[in-house]
C-alpha cells in the first residue's frame, strides 16, 4: 500500500530467506530480535504472497524488564549499592555522607529500608549508619539477570517484581517460518500494474505481475456528494413532475400575518398563533397590506372578504365572531408553513381566465424551508422542510384526493393507506394519511391532507364550485424512518457528520 | 391538540361494551380522536394504597370542546354507535321563588366586561364525575379561554350564596375575601403577592395585575364569590355533597363566553335531577345593552345543499338516507320543506366550531367511514409541470459543485448575530439583516445574510473528518427590503469552503472559475477598464462589451490580507459585484474553533437567472 515502508521490507525479505537457506525452520523472534513484528509480518506478507515461504503465527507474554531493572543489573541493587558504601566506610556514613557517596537519594532511602528490615545495617556512634555483616547476597539483581535471559519467571516473583516497578508483561507475536514451494534466494522482480511503457516497449509479454489482492478495497475515490436530503428531495420533485405539478415559489421566508395566517381562515387567537409557535419579526417591523401581483386582483376586496369572513361571516360562513384586528393581520412572521405561499398562488389563480372564462384548474407544488419557534430535540428543529401540494379543479371528491394519495405514495414505495378525520383550521374535511410501517409494526403517520375552506377560496374570489385538495407532509420524517436515523440534527443543520453525506447512497425510494 | 385520560372500564361500561384495545383504537380512527397510550400494562401509581385504574390516553382534536371530558367522549361515542340519540338540551325555569340575577356594573368594561350564569339543579356527584367537573374546567381555561384571558370559570355551591349577584369591578384594596382552600382572609392586593410564585395559579395574575380595579362577584349579602380570573372565595365552594350549582364566567370575548358557559352545562346536565336540563341566570347590562337570559341552548339550524354533500364526498344519497348517516354525530337533520336540494341541519350546541356546510360534510364523510367512501380519479384536468427557475439554477450549479468534488451540506438559516457579523469581521449596518422578536436561544437571532456561517459550523463540527475538508451549499439568505409588501426578499447564493493544511486558495478559485464556465460566463482578462470597486454591489450599465467576470483583489477583514478577490460579473451589459472569494482571516478561523486554513467563496446566483 504505501512505498516508504518497501525499502526496508526489501532488505528484511532478504534476511530472511538467507536465514532460511542455512536453518528450516526459523523463529523470527530470535532470528530478528530487534525488527517490529509488524514489520516482520509485512516481510512475511511479500515473501508469503510469491509462495516462497509458509508461516505460523505465534503469539506469547513475555516478561520485560523496566529501565529501572536494567539499573540494577548494572550497578547492584539498591540495598546491595547501601551496603557496598558502608562496608568501605569503617567509621560508618551519615546519611548525608551516604548520599554523596552513591549520588541518587531514591536508592540510598530505598536501600537502607530494606537494610534495616533485614537487620545488616545498623545505627552506630554519633548518629552514623555502619554495616554489621561482611557480606550479603543480592538476590534481586541475581533474579533479574536471570528474567533477562529467560525472559519467564515464576508467577509470584513477577508480580513482587511487578510490584516495584521492575517488570512487565508484553504480549509478544513470534512467527515460525518455513520454506515455501517457490523457495528462492531472490524474489523474483515482479511488477504490479501494467503501463503505458510496457505497452510500448512490449515488455508485458516477459514481465511477471504479482497477484491482485482481491481482498482489498479499490482505491479512494475522493467524490464529492449531494445532501441526502436533497437527494431525497430531488426524488419527491421528480414524482411531482411528473404528475404535472408547478413548482412554486417559495423562495421567502419572511411572511405576513395575512398571508400566514388570515388568509388561511386561521382565527387571531388560535394558539399556532402564539409567540411560543411562531417566530415573529422585530427588524423590520410592519407589513403592507396585499399588493396585486397580477392583473384583476382587487387586493381590498379581498383584504375585506378576509376581514369580514372571521369576524362576521361570509359565504356561508358563520365566521369566528370576535374583532379581527388590522396590525395582527401587518405583524411580520418567519412563515410557518408554505401554505401561505401556496394562498398566494390561489389568490392569483382566481383571476386568471381559462378557455371557459373561469380559472383554468392548476396543480402546484413546493419543497422548501419553513421555521417554527420549537424547543429543539431529537425530532424537532426550529427548520425543516415542507413538502406541499395542492390540486384545484371543479368537481373534486375525497375519494379522489385518496385515490390521488394512493398514487402519490406508490411511488415512494408506501402503500395502503388509511385516512383518519383530523382538525385544520384551513382545511375541511381534513385528513392524516396513516401507512402500515412493516419495522415499527403499527399504522404511522405520514402526512396530512384535506380540502381547502370554502371561506379561504371564496374570499380570493375562486368560484364556489372549484374545489382545491392541500398536502402536505416534513421532508425529513419519511428520510429519517428510509435511513433509520433517530435524531433531526443527524441530517439536518451543522452537526451532520460529513461521513454520512459522503457514503449514502443514491436514494430509490420505490425501492424497499 | 389536548389529551384526555379517562378511566379505561368505565368507559367501556359507559359504552356497553368490553372493547380490546384494538378495537377501540379503531373507533377512535374512525371517528377522528386518537387513542394516546393504554396504561392497562404499565406501571401505575399507587394512592392512598389503591393502584390507578387503567387509563385511556385519547388525544382530542383543537375543534372539539365537547370532547374535553369524560361525560363528552363517552356521549359521542354512544350517539355515533347508534347506541342512544342525540341529547336534547333543555332550559327549565327556575324551581326556586328568587331566579339568579346577576346585574352588571359598568366599572367592569375597564377589565373584564362580560359575564354569564347558570344553574345546574340536583346534580348528584361521586368523585369520578366531581374530578371530571374540575378537570374540565382546566381544560378549558387552558385551550379556548387562552389560559383564563379570554374567559375564566366560577362554580359554586348555589346554596352557601343567595341572589341577585352583582359583577363589579373594584380597586383591589376594597376587595377582601378568603380564597378558596385558605385560612386567612385578604385583600386582592395582598392576594395577588400571596399567590406571586403559585405554580398554578401565578401565571394567572398578569391577566388583571396592572388594572386599576379588579373584577369581582358578590352576592346579596357581599358574599364574594369570585375575583375572576383568578380564584373563587372559599365561602361557597363546591363539595362532593354539593347538589345545586352555580356558574358564573366572566370574559373578555363575548363568543368564546358563550361556547363555554355552553360546555359547562351541557356536559353535567347529564347529572341533573331532571337530565340534559339547565336553570338559565338573568343578566342585567343595562350599559351595555347585554341584558339577556343566559344560557339559551338554542341549536343553530343551517342549511346544508344535498348535491354539495354527495357531490364533495361522492355520495348518492337520498336527503333522507344523508340525514340518517348525519344523526351519528348528533346532528338533528331533516329535508328542508321549501327546497328539495337544501336540508336543514341543527348544529348541536356542542359544536361551536360547526361554521359552514363544509363542517357538516365532513362529519357525513365521518358517518359514513372516510376509508369506505368511492374512490374516483383525482381529478379531471391535465396540467404542465415545470420547475421553479432559480432551483433548476440552482440544481445546475449543485451537480457542477458535485461532480467537481465538494460535497453538500444543510445547514441552517437562522443563526445567531455574532456568527452572521462579529465573528466574520463584518459589520451590521442596520439595513440588511431580519432580526427575530422571539426566539428561544440565542443560537437563533437573525437570517442569515451569508452561507458562511453555516459552513464553517459544519467544519467545526466535523474535526474527526480528514483533511481536507471540501463542502458547499447553494440555498437563500434572507435580506431586509422595506419596498416589498413582505418587507424582505430571498436571494439565492452559492458558497463553498475548503479545510485543509493549506489554504486551498486557488481550489476555490478553480471552482468558481469552473461553475461560471458552465454557467456559460467568460473569464475576462487583459482587457482595457475592468474596474469594478467604483461599482460595487449597484449595477451599472455598460452595453456593448462582451458579457463574462472578472476578479479584482479584496480588502476586507473577513480575510486575510491580499488574499481574497471580489467577483464581477457582466451580463446583458450590466456590471455588478456577485460575491467575493478568499483565504479567510486566522481572527474568524479562530472564532469557529477551526485550526486548519479555511478558504470560501461565495456568490449571489440570482444574477444567472
Amino acid at each position: 500500500m504505501t512505498t516508504a515502508s518497501s525499502v526496508p521490507t526489501g532488505d528484511l525479505t532478504t534476511q530472511i530467506l538467507q536465514k532460511l537457506s542455512q536453518q528450516s525452520p526459523i523463529v523470527t523472534s530470535e532470528a530478528f530480535p530487534s525488527i517490529p513484528s509488524k514489520d516482520v509480518k509485512a516481510a512475511l506478507d511479500r515473501l508469503g504472497s510469491r509462495s516462497m515461504i509458509t508461516y505460523e503465527t505465534q503469539t506469547r507474554e513475555e516478561v520485560v524488564l523496566e529501565p529501572e531493572a536494567e539499573q540494577i543489573i548494572e550497578h547492584g541493587s539498591h540495598e546491595s549499592r547501601v551496603f557496598e558504601a558502608l562496608r568501605q566506610a569503617v567509621e560508618g556514613l551519615s546519611v548525608q555522607e551516604l548520599q554523596q557517596a552513591i549520588g541518587d537519594k531514591n536508592v540510598v532511602s530505598a536501600g537502607q529500608k530494606v537494610g534495616f528490615k533485614d537487620k545488616w545495617i545498623a545505627k552506630g556512634k554519633e548518629g552514623k549508619l555502619v554495616a554489621t555483616v561482611d557480606s550479603i547476597q543480592d538476590t534481586t539483581r541475581a533474579q533479574l539477570l536471570e528474567i533477562r535471559e529467560t525472559r519467564t519467571a515464576e508467577p509470584k516473583q513477577v508480580s513482587e517484581l511487578k510490584k516495584r516497578k521492575l517488570v512487565k508483561m508484553q504480549k509478544v507475536i513470534s512467527f515460525t517460518v518455513d520454506k515455501g514451494p517457490k523457495f528462492a534466494l531472490e524474489i523474483e522482480k515482479e511488477e504490479t500494474d501494467l503501463t503505458f511503457e510496457m505497452l510500448s516497449s512490449g515488455s508485458w509479454k516477459d514481465t511477471k505481475f504479482k497477484p491482485y489482492n482481491f481482498n482489498a478495497l479499490g482505491s479512494e475515490q475522493h467524490a464529492g456528494a449531494l445532501h441526502p436530503l436533497n437527494k431525497v428531495r430531488h426524488e419527491f420533485r421528480q414524482i411531482f413532475f411528473e404528475m404535472g405539478f408547478e413548482e412554486m415559489p417559495t423562495n421567502k421566508f419572511v411572511e405576513t400575518g395575512f398571508w400566514n395566517f388570515d388568509a388561511l381562515f386561521v382565527p387571531q387567537q388560535h394558539p399556532a398563533r402564539d409567540m411560543q409557535d411562531t417566530f415573529y419579526i422585530s427588524d423590520p417591523k410592519v407589513a403592507d397590506r396585499p399588493r396585486a401581483e397580477v392583473e384583476g386582483q382587487d387586493t381590498q376586496q379581498y383584504w375585506n372578504n378576509v376581514k369580514e369572513v372571521h369576524q362576521d361571516g361570509k359565504f356561508g360562513s358563520t365566521g369566528y365572531k370576535y374583532p379581527w384586528s388590522a396590525d395582527e393581520s401587518l405583524k411580520l412572521v418567519l412563515r410557518t408553513h408554505t401554505t401561505s405561499i401556496s394562498t398566494a398562488m390561489l389568490y392569483k389563480l382566481a383571476s386568471r381566465k381559462g378557455p371557459d372564462g373561469r380559472p383554468p384548474p392548476a396543480r402546484y407544488f413546493s419543497i422548501d424551508r419553513v421555521f417554527r419557534n420549537e424547543t429543539v430535540d431529537a425530532t424537532h428543529l426550529a427548520e425543516f422542510h415542507q413538502v406541499e401540494g395542492v390540486i384545484a379543479d371543479y368537481g373534486l371528491t375525497l375519494g379522489g384526493l385518496m385515490e390521488f394519495m394512493e398514487v402519490f405514495f406508490t411511488k415512494m414505495g408506501i402503500t395502503d393507506l388509511k385516512f383518519k378525520p383530523a382538525y385544520n383550521p384551513y382545511t375541511e374535511p381534513s385528513m392524516e394519511i396513516f401507512s402500515y410501517h412493516k419495522g415499527l409494526g403499527k399504522l404511522v403517520e405520514i402526512g396530512n391532507s384535506g380540502m381547502f375552506r370554502p371561506e379561504m377560496l371564496e374570499s380570493m374570489g375562486l368560484p364556489k364550485d372549484m374545489r382545491v385538495f392541500g398536502w402536505g407532509l416534513s421532508l425529513e420524517r419519511p428520510t429519517m424512518i428510509k435511513y433509520k436515523i433517530s435524531n433531526i440534527r443527524e441530517l439536518l443543520g451543522h452537526k451532520v457528520d460529513l461521513n454520512f453525506i459522503e457514503r449514502n447512497p443514491a436514494v430509490r425510494l420505490e425501492k424497499e | 391538540m389536548p389529551t384526555i385520560g379517562v378511566d379505561k372500564y368505565k368507559l367501556f361500561e359507559a359504552l356497553g361494551k368490553k372493547f380490546t384495545t384494538e378495537e377501540f383504537d379503531d373507533l377512535c380512527f374512525d371517528y377522528g380522536i386518537e387513542l394516546d397510550e393504554d396504561t392497562e400494562n404499565q406501571e401505575r401509581p399507587v394512592v392512598n394504597g389503591v393502584q390507578e385504574p387503567p387509563q385511556l390516553k385519547i388525544e382530542i382534536p383543537a375543534n372539539r370542546y365537547d370532547m374535553l371530558c369524560f361525560e363528552g367522549i363517552a356521549l359521542n361515542l354512544n350517539v355515533f354507535l347508534g347506541r342512544i340519540p342525540p341529547p336534547k338540551y333543555r332550559i327549565v325555569e327556575p324551581k326556586s321563588a328568587d331566579e339568579p340575577t346577576i346585574v352588571v356594573k359598568p366599572e367592569t368594561a375597564q377589565v373584564r366586561p362580560l359575564v354569564a350564569g347558570a344553574v345546574l339543579r340536583g346534580i348528584k356527584f361521586d368523585q369520578d364525575r366531581y374530578n371530571s367537573f374540575i378537570a374540565l374546567q382546566d381544560k378549558l381555561h387552558a385551550n379556548l379561554a387562552r389560559n383564563r384571558t379570554l374567559v375564566s370559570i366560577g362554580t359554586h355551591d348555589l346554596d352557601t350564596v343567595k341572589g341577585p349577584f352583582t359583577y363589579e369591578a373594584q380597586p383591589p384594596r376594597d376587595i377582601s375575601f378568603r380564597p378558596l382552600n385558605q385560612e386567612k382572609e385578604m385583600n386582592a392586593e395582598e392576594l395577588m403577592s400571596y399567590y406571586e410564585n403559585d405554580k398554578h395559579l401565578g401565571r394567572f395574575l398578569h391577566i388583571i395585575r396592572d388594572a386599576p380595579v379588579y373584577p369581582v362577584i358578590y352576592d346579596a349579602n357581599r358574599v364574594v364569590c369570585s375575583l375572576p380570573p383568578i380564584i373563587n372565595g372559599d365561602h361557597s365552594k363546591i363539595t362532593l355533597n354539593t347538589t345545586n350549582i352555580f356558574i358564573e364566567i366572566t370574559a373578555t370575548d363575548l363568543t368564546k363566553l358563550q361556547i363555554v358557559t355552553d360546555m359547562m352545562v351541557t356536559m353535567f346536565s347529564e347529572y341533573c335531577t331532571e337530565q340534559f336540563t339547565v336553570e338559565p341566570v338573568k343578566i342585567v347590562s343595562e350599559h351595555n345593552n347585554l341584558t339577556r337570559v343566559t344560557p339559551s341552548l338554542k341549536p343553530r339550524v343551517a342549511q346544508a345543499e344535498v348535491d354539495y354533500m354527495n357531490s364533495c364526498t361522492g355520495l348518492g344519497e337520498s336527503p333522507e338516507g344523508l340525514c340518517k348517516l348525519l344523526s351519528k354525530m348528533a346532528y338533528h337533520a331533516k329535508p328542508s320543506t321549501s327546497d328539495k336540494n337544501l336540508l336543514d341541519v341543527e348544529v348541536p350546541i356542542t359544536r361551536p366550531d360547526v361554521l359552514h356546510q363544509c363542517d357538516i360534510m365532513e362529519d357525513l364523510a365521518v358517518c359514513y367511514g372516510f376509508n369506505n367512501l368511492p374512490r374516483t380519479a383525482p381529478s379531471r384536468s391535465a396540467t404542465v409541470g415545470g420547475p421553479l427557475m432559480v432551483n433548476k439554477l440552482s440544481d445546475i450549479v449543485r451537480i457542477e459543485a458535485a461532480m467537481a468534488g465538494w460535497s453538500e451540506v444543510m445547514p441552517l438559516i437562522l443563526c445567531s448575530h455574532e456568527e452572521n457579523f462579529e465573528w466574520l469581521n463584518r459589520k451590521d449596518d442596520g439595513t440588511k439583516v431580519i432580526r427575530l422578536a422571539n426566539p428561544k436561544t440565542l443560537e437563533y437571532q437573525v437570517v442569515r445574510t451569508s452561507l458562511l456561517p453555516g459552513l464553517l459550523k459544519t467544519i467545526r463540527e466535523n474535526k474527526g473528518h480528514s483533511v481536507p475538508i471540501k463542502i458547499f451549499e447553494v440555498s437563500d439568505v434572507g435580506f431586509k427590503d422595506e419596498s416589498l409588501e413582505r418587507k424582505a426578499h430571498n436571494e439565492r447564493h452559492f458558497a463553498a469552503a475548503w479545510c485543509g493544511r493549506n489554504s486551498g486558495f486557488e481550489v476555490v478559485h478553480g471552482l468558481l472559475d469552473r461553475v461560471l464556465s458552465m454557467l456559460r460566463t467568460a473569464f475576462l482578462t487583459n482587457e482595457e477598464g475592468l474596474h469594478g470597486k467604483s461599482i460595487d454591489y449597484e449595477v451599472r450599465e455598460n452595453p456593448g462589451k462582451p458579457d463574462g467576470y472578472w476578479i479584482e483583489e479584496l480588502n476586507e477583514d473577513t480575510f486575510f490580507a491580499g488574499h481574497a478577490a471580489s467577483v464581477y460579473l457582466r451580463l446583458g451589459g450590466k456590471e455588478r459585484r456577485i460575491g467575493e472569494f478568499g483565504i479567510l482571516h486566522p481572527s474568524v478561523l479562530e472564532k469557529f474553533e477551526i485550526r486548519y486554513p479555511v478558504s470560501t467563496l461565495e456568490i449571489n446566483l440570482e444574477v444567472f437567472l
